[in-house]
């Protein structure tokens, strides 16, 4: 028997975790991601947890801070402009490796922007966001049922790396309805004890933990740092993921992730249809990226679209990949808007010449 | 003769020279937080949040489990923690900038859901670490490196009373105002820093201890000039009391 439900996106995000054991949750209010908190305070008292509503986004994340450094696993999502003002507290989390993880249910920008669908902050997510030289383990899921089993395995993958893991996604997978089953997802990773680092086993340990991320010393900043990159090394290594479909054949390679690449697998299928040989590469980890499909084209491949719900974000690591062999081109909607199938068709034509 | 300690280190503090420039009263207050967590016995179930400022490396001095928080954000730190683990007990130590500037909102909101916390607020009427400028707590016509002219209220405002302001939620369990200045204030002061700890151990919400302090090298004072403008100057304007006391 099919233990499938139906359920709003939001919803399923938030369940996933409650379901990969997270029980502590600290939110802010802002559309479109409001029913991950909704649905967490009502949700967390039922399994002995703690919902609690910050003051901002700015205490929020810090709460999380705290929260993280007890070794228990945490959540909080928002959406873009309060991921922008979450960036200094997720800075200070990535350096002093604490687990998280961090929904951004991505909507228009810049600025307040607006409140329908985007994916225009690939770059804060990949690239930085908050200051100095960290990453964020980012995965971008494709459907309902991909964002709650990539959810569950962010748990195990915060806590591995101890590291915080991002989930973008955006308006479109937020709001919509989905069937989705809760399938334990587990990595099998070997997650030290958190009583080697987290906070209240002073007794057990025998010393104390610092949780900071202040050097003063350079040189000891300097090797922290390569500490950093080391476990970013690793996650490149061990953590691209990706899908890819027709492309054994293709003379157009389409690059789309999240909603995006949902709406370009059906033009795949139309221009397929109409004998136009196009194939997909959707990107699952934004960082780590994928660079290796990308760079190992078939000869077939004459031409790359990367399609986004951006002015041209994700375009940049395609390009990095694919490293001028063929021409990479883009299309782009923003600001709330999203390509059609027919534009994303029109576009691959136009690009074939 | 058996061998009779009558004066030791606390427990909980390590032993090393603090950074803290001569004269500055940080070491005084330090020390009282560690008296307060050994006679409490509960070294190993205390977790610190440090701020940004002078006492950013608490955490060389106090011997427990320590956070170190961005600027402004060791409210919501010690939130976390706490909501996580009720048994821990979980202070903050702030400093005026950290808590009256940059994270007024953490605090007044921690205050306000009766966070069972412990917060010291260390009040030295400048921003010391950086090197001497105003703070919201600075004095009307105080000279600082930003307020070259003395601080002007038409221009900058007027000095915040962070225990009396935060005195008027419902919520918190106790609030007080002591100093280090002299002898007589210390021991007022450790009885405060105590019942704040106790107020948090019997669960009876929120607890703050705003501490009036020198910042000599800042304020372009020796240590004995300093000690005597504090009494003169700060406690004139930030009278010292009990505001808030648990029911």
């Amino acid at each position: 028997m099919s233990n499938r439900v139906l359920m709003k996106g939001n919803e399923a995000f938030a369940e996933a975790a409650v379901q990969a054991g997270c029980k502590y949750f600290f939110g802010y209010p802002i559309t479109p991601q409001n029913e991950i908190p909704e649905y967490m305070s009502k949700r967390l008292p039922e399994v002995g947890g703690v919902y609690l509503q910050a003051e901002s986004e700015v205490a929020g994340i810090n709460m999380i801070f705290g929260a993280a450094g007890t070794g228990f696993r945490t959540l909080i999502s928002s959406s873009s402009p309060g991921i922008s003002l979450m960036s200094e507290g997720i800075s200070y989390i990535a350096a002093a490796e604490l687990p998280c993880v961090i929904i951004n249910v991505m909507r228009g920008g810049p600025g307040l922007g607006g409140i329908l669908p985007a994916q225009s902050d690939y770059f804060q997510a990949t690239k930085g966001g908050g200051h100095g030289d960290y990453r964020l383990l980012v995965l971008a899921p494709g459907s309902l049922q991909e964002a709650t089993e990539f959810i569950m395995m962010a748990f195990d993958l915060t806590e591995f790396y101890r590291n915080p893991v991002m989930i973008l996604t955006d308006g479109f997978m937020g709001q919509m309805m989905e069937a989705v089953e809760f399938k334990k997802v587990k990595l099998g990773y070997d997650i030290p004890d958190v009583k080697e680092w987290a906070v209240g086993y002073m007794a057990e340990r025998g010393k104390r933990t610092l949780l900071k991320s202040l050097s003063l010393d350079p040189e000891v900043l300097e090797q922290h740092n390569q500490k950093l990159q080391k476990k970013y090394r690793l996650m490149e290594e061990k953590e691209v993921r990706f899908e890819s479909a027709n492309v054994d054949d293709a003379e157009i390679v389409i690059a789309a992730y999240g909603t995006t690449a949902r709406i370009a697998k059906s033009a795949v299928k139309k221009l397929r249809d109409q004998g136009i040989k196009a194939g997909i590469i959707r990107p699952q980890s934004l960082y780590p990226f994928p660079y290796k499909p990308f760079s190992e084209l078939p000869e077939s491949v004459k031409h790359v679209l990367v399609v986004e719900m951006s002015c041209g974000q994700m375009v940049e690591d395609v390009e990095l990949g694919v490293s001028r062999k063929v021409p990479v081109s883009f299309y782009g909607r923003c600001g709330g808007m999203a390509p059609s199938v027919e534009e994303i068709e029109q576009a691959a034509k136009k690009a074939l010449g | 003769m058996p061998e009779v300690k009558i004066f030791e280190r606390p427990k909980c503090m390590t032993d090393v020279s603090t950074h803290y420039c001569p004269g500055c009263t940080h070491g005084i207050v330090h020390r009282l937080v560690a008296e307060a967590i050994d006679e409490f016995g509960i070294q190993e179930k205390t977790v610190g949040v440090a701020p940004v400022g002078c006492a950013v490396l608490m955490y060389n001095y106090i011997n427990t489990d320590m956070y170190e928080a961005a600027h402004g954000r060791a409210p919501a730190v010690a939130t976390g923690c706490k909501r996580v683990r009720p048994d821990l007990t979980v202070f903050t130590y702030q400093g005026d900038g950290d808590l009256a500037s940059i994270g007024v909102a953490e605090i007044v909101h921690a205050a306000n859901r009766g966070e069972n916390i412990t917060v010291i607020f260390i009040n030295n009427a400048i921003y010391g670490m950086t090197g001497g400028q105003m703070a919201p707590t600075t004095l009307l016509k105080q000279k600082t490196t930003t307020c070259p002219y003395g601080r002007d209220p038409k221009v900058n405002g007027y000095p915040i009373r962070i225990a009396e302001m935060l005195a008027t939620l419902e919520a918190p369990g106790y609030i007080a105002r002591v100093t280090v200045a002299r002898p007589k204030y210390v021991i007022k002061a450790k009885e405060a820093i105590k019942k704040a700890f106790q107020t948090q151990i019997e669960e009876k919400g929120f607890s703050l201890v705003e501490v009036l302090s020198t910042c000599p090298t800042n304020w372009g004072m020796r240590p004995a000039e300093a000690l005597k403008w504090l009494e003169e100057n700060m406690i004139p304007y930030y009278p010292l009391g009990e505001f808030k006391l648990p029911d």
